[in-house]
């Protein structure tokens, strides 16, 4: 078993950078998953409000969208979405740390469609690490790895941002 | 934390399953108020409400509170089921969980049914919705729902509880609940209505309303349920009951400023609270409605998940299930 660092902290922050500005607009509505897609979010709404975009922030928790009720963790930790705008009409980016199968956007996209129409949704995410299972894909993202089906990709938040790629039996 | 299986009562629950099901409970809340109350969590669910007493808002919350998660809820109450016809409790479980549903939600008169119930019916997770003077987990739920709301955390805080401790289940599932999570109960009622060596749940004992309302952060009041109420221990009458254990504006004001009021409904206006104090800013009563639909939301969801995992990992198989029941069966009846 390896652990590895894949993106260092320096990397990590030229890429938030780098996503800031490809997403620059007067006015965003940027709505992170919860945990890791919310702190991505936060990281960004940081960067274009210093550059002077009206941010809207939302967040969406969505451990009881997903299809897998039966077969994750008996008790996951739920956090309380919060969706402080009217999404009817807005154009939303849903943003995320780690995009892998698809299938947490897709929770994603259908809670949002719960609290009303949004005229579009794009998705923003730190890395894409490949292995789809469903037709998704990142309009905007930090990196883009092709990672062995075998390994955990994630984003480190105590300290330092970085990205490990660990390997699991 | 420990697998919450079932939900037989305060009583079997640790503080860390209770505060989880609480805080689950607030996660939901804000699904019941959006203009499309439907998530898809339970969809494909079964969940049977079985009703062998008379509950409106009880079984409507649990209603909803499924159907607003996308399972399938189908009804079932006493008049109407075969246990009219002669059916034991026993055989009326069995039947219903051979239909395989995932939760069966009983209220029952008798104290215990889940537990009993729960030990032929491996497949099936149980929801205790009341059982006669023993509890009624998703009440003291949604109160500590209603409390974390008002104040954060119940910890630390004077709940006086007044009305007929000795027949409510909502009274002694909050006597379990405050010595868990930290909070005092006071019971204030006359003696008759009080059980005998009710101090051993370490509560403080008023027979004098008045006394007990200086210094409480909640006045919990019980409905005044006349159908519990023999006769050898009935108070002398409706007006002489409110005028001492009746709360209204007076003594509303002599509990303090941020005194609130709640009510596990429904209310009987003018015995045990006055009109003006029930319709009035500080009573939480309609909050303690709403914060019901997402506890019982939190219940439905925590039992169901990872549900089919537990069968995979060695739940009893139907087969030698059914032979001890049959073998139980010829014990019992």
């Amino acid at each position: 078993m390896t652990d590895s660092i894949l993106y260092t902290p320096q990397a990590v922050e030229d890429a938030l950078n780098r996503m800031a500005d490809a997403m620059q607009a007067p006015e965003l509505f940027l709505v992170g998953i919860h945990s890791g897609g919310a702190d991505v979010a936060d990281a960004i709404q940081q960067r274009l409000e210093a550059s002077g975009t009206r941010v809207n922030r939302g967040n969406l928790d969505i451990s009881f969208y997903r299809d897998d009720l039966d077969t994750i963790a008996p008790h996951p930790l739920v956090r309380r979405s919060e969706l402080p705008f009217d999404v009817a009409g807005k154009d939303i980016w849903l943003v995320d740390d780690v995009l892998y199968s698809g299938r947490t956007i897709r929770a994603a996209m259908d809670e949002i469609f719960d609290y009303g129409r949004p005229a579009s949704i794009r998705l923003a995410v730190l890395v894409d690490r490949g292995g789809r299972q469903l037709p998704i894909a990142a309009e905007c993202f930090g990196f883009s790895h092709e990672a062995p089906a075998d390994c955990n990709v994630e984003l480190v938040t105590d300290g330092e941002w970085l990205i490990e790629q660990r390997q699991v039996k | 934390m420990r697998p919450i299986k079932h939900l037989f009562g305060i009583a079997d629950l640790d503080r860390e399953q209770i505060e989880y099901l609480v805080n689950l409970g607030d996660s939901f809340i804000d699904i019941n108020r959006r203009p499309l109350k439907k998530a898809p969590t339970l969809r494909g669910k079964t969940i049977i409400n079985l009703f062998f007493e008379n509950s409106t808002r009880t079984r409507t919350s649990f209603e909803l509170a499924g159907k607003r998660l996308s399972a399938d809820v189908i009804n079932i109450s006493a008049s109407t089921s075969a246990t009219k016809k002669g059916e034991t409790l026993l055989d009326t479980g069995q039947t219903l969980a051979a239909m395989q549903p995932h939760v069966l939600v009983i209220r029952h008169s008798l104290a215990g049914t889940c537990e009993f119930l729960a030990d032929y019916l491996p497949n099936t997770a149980l929801v205790n919705a009341g059982d006669g003077a023993h509890e009624h987990p998703t009440q003291i739920l949604t109160d500590l729902l209603t409390m974390k709301q008002a104040w954060g955390t119940p910890a630390g805080k004077v709940i006086t509880i007044v009305g007929d401790i000795a027949h409510s289940r909502v009274a002694r599932s909050h006597l379990l609940a405050a010595k868990k999570l930290g909070y005092t109960m006071r019971v204030v009622a006359p003696k008759t209505l009080l059980p005998s060596q009710i101090e051993r749940y370490g509560c403080e004992v008023f027979h004098d309303f008045d006394a007990a309302l200086p210094g409480s952060d909640a006045v919990y009041m019980l409905r005044v349920q006349t159908e519990r109420l023999t006769d050898n221990c009935a108070f002398p009458s409706v007006r002489e009951y409110h005028e001492a254990y009746g709360l209204n504006g007076k003594r509303l004001r002599a509990a303090g400023p941020d005194c609130i009021v709640m009510h596990p409904g429904p209310m009987n206006r003018g015995v045990e609270i006055a009109t003006d104090v029930a319709d009035s800013a500080r009573s939480h009563i309609l909050d303690q409605v709403e914060h019901g639909v997402a506890i019982r939301m939190a219940v439905l969801a925590a039992l169901c998940g990872g549900q089919e995992e537990e069968k995979k990992m060695g739940g009893s198989s139907r087969k030698q299930l059914s032979e001890e029941a049959m073998q139980a069966q010829g014990r019992l009846i």
